[in-house]
């Protein structure tokens, strides 16, 4: 699987590793539906330090898409969820 | 669905707003590219802004240090001549600057951290540009094959995916030097308004005052030193013309030789300004650029 973290890049992540992401995604769901900035903010670094240890940064020569994205490090809930709203706006 | 996936959803809507869909693939390749460089451009301006924001921070926290020590010497020389007033008026001055200090340093630390992703996030996509102006080159000879087209798309969206990424740092980065602006204008503000220079403008009486007996001390200093030059060297030899023989050779008033000492010596040791950074260089300013404190040793 590709996974892109925003602002910062692309990894190859096995599949075998991806179960543990699949959680750390959860917990930032429901982080983002209870509106707990302080768990969002812990689960996202979290996240983002598990994409980058057990995938395999993309060659930047290598040209492709992802299937994942992990929001910047550092970004707040309400810019989160503000780019998740956009998502609706962005199917027309 | 995961965040994660949604979020790829977004992306990807984005990137595709910024293809050109264009009936010949050979075109839309040429499009691209053509888009990539502008948007390189555009990143690079970019980078630019946040350096020049950072340094314009830099600048001021330089700024305000300096009118932090020239508001504690200030203190000291009230001190010295008995003004607590003026002395403890002085040190508050210096502490409202700490807090606007530590502001910027809050603001600096984050963009200085957006600079450096920036520019390594430039670097991949400049990679990326190149990679697919030579797959172009590859894709537009071979485009009659069946699977060219889907080729075509696959390099078209993915190098789309990252310009947009690399759009929304630098939108992030356009927000946070705005937001930081609002502050470095307060500062400017501060700096200009005159709230923190009162006391070293001459139309402070008290400034003034300070400043007259200040210089009549330093002559009355300088004097004792000639005279202490001028007198044969002390039996022992170990002491010469130093400052100490010369205050016991000042003959009248040894009150405003001492005085004068404890006035004048902290100037010498001051600490020169922190450097101005070089261009484009790396992020020097630590925390010292900052901090007052290292000028409390002087005291």
């Amino acid at each position: 699987m590709i996974v892109r973290i925003l602002g910062e890049g692309q990894y190859d992540v096995v599949d075998s590793d991806m179960g543990a992401l699949e959680e750390l995604d959860a917990k930032l769901a429901a982080a983002i539906e209870a509106s707990d900035e302080d768990a969002f903010t812990g689960v996202l670094t979290t996240l983002a330090e598990k994409v980058r240890s057990t995938g395999t940064a993309v060659d930047a020569s290598t040209i492709v898409s992802s299937d994942l994205t992990v929001p910047h490090e550092g970004a707040s809930l309400e810019e989160v969820r503000h780019l998740l709203a956009s998502e609706d706006a962005a199917d027309d | 669905m995961g965040v994660m996936k949604r979020l790829s959803g977004v992306l990807q809507a984005k990137a595709n707003k910024v293809m050109d869909r264009v009936e010949d693939p050979r075109e839309t390749l040429d499009l691209s590219y053509e888009k990539q460089l502008e948007q390189l451009q555009q990143v690079r301006k970019g980078v630019a802004d946040v350096a020049t924001a950072r340094k314009r921070i830099e600048l001021q926290a330089q700024q305000l240090q300096q009118t932090a020590s020239k508001l504690q010497e200030q203190a000291r020389q009230a001190l010295a001549q008995n003004c607590e007033d003026l002395a403890r008026e002085a040190l508050s001055r210096r502490a409202a600057l700490s807090t606007q200090l530590e502001g910027l340093k809050t603001q600096h630390d984050q963009l200085v951290q957006q600079e450096q992703r920036l520019v390594a996030t430039t670097q991949s996509l400049q990679a990326r540009v190149e990679a697919f102006r030579t797959q172009k080159e590859t894709l537009k000879a071979s485009y009659t094959a069946a699977q060219a087209q889907t080729r075509i798309g696959e390099a078209v969206s993915g190098i789309s995916e990252s310009m947009t990424d690399t759009g929304m740092a630098m939108q992030r980065a356009q927000d946070k030097i705005a937001q930081m602006q609002a502050r470095a204008g307060a500062v400017d503000e501060l700096l200009a308004s005159g709230t923190l220079t009162d006391l070293s403008g001459s139309s402070d009486p008290l400034q003034a005052e300070l400043d007259r007996t200040s210089a009549q001390s330093q002559i009355e200093l300088e004097l004792a030193q000639m005279k202490g030059a001028l007198a044969p060297p002390a039996p022992t030899g170990a002491l010469g013309a130093g400052s100490a023989p010369a205050a016991h050779t000042a003959d009248g008033d040894d009150h405003d030789v001492a005085e004068a000492e404890t006035v004048d010596t902290p100037s010498d040791p001051a600490p020169a300004p922190p450097p101005i950074p070089a261009a484009g260089g790396a992020h020097p300013a630590g925390d010292e650029l900052f901090s007052l404190g290292s000028e409390g040793g002087q005291s």
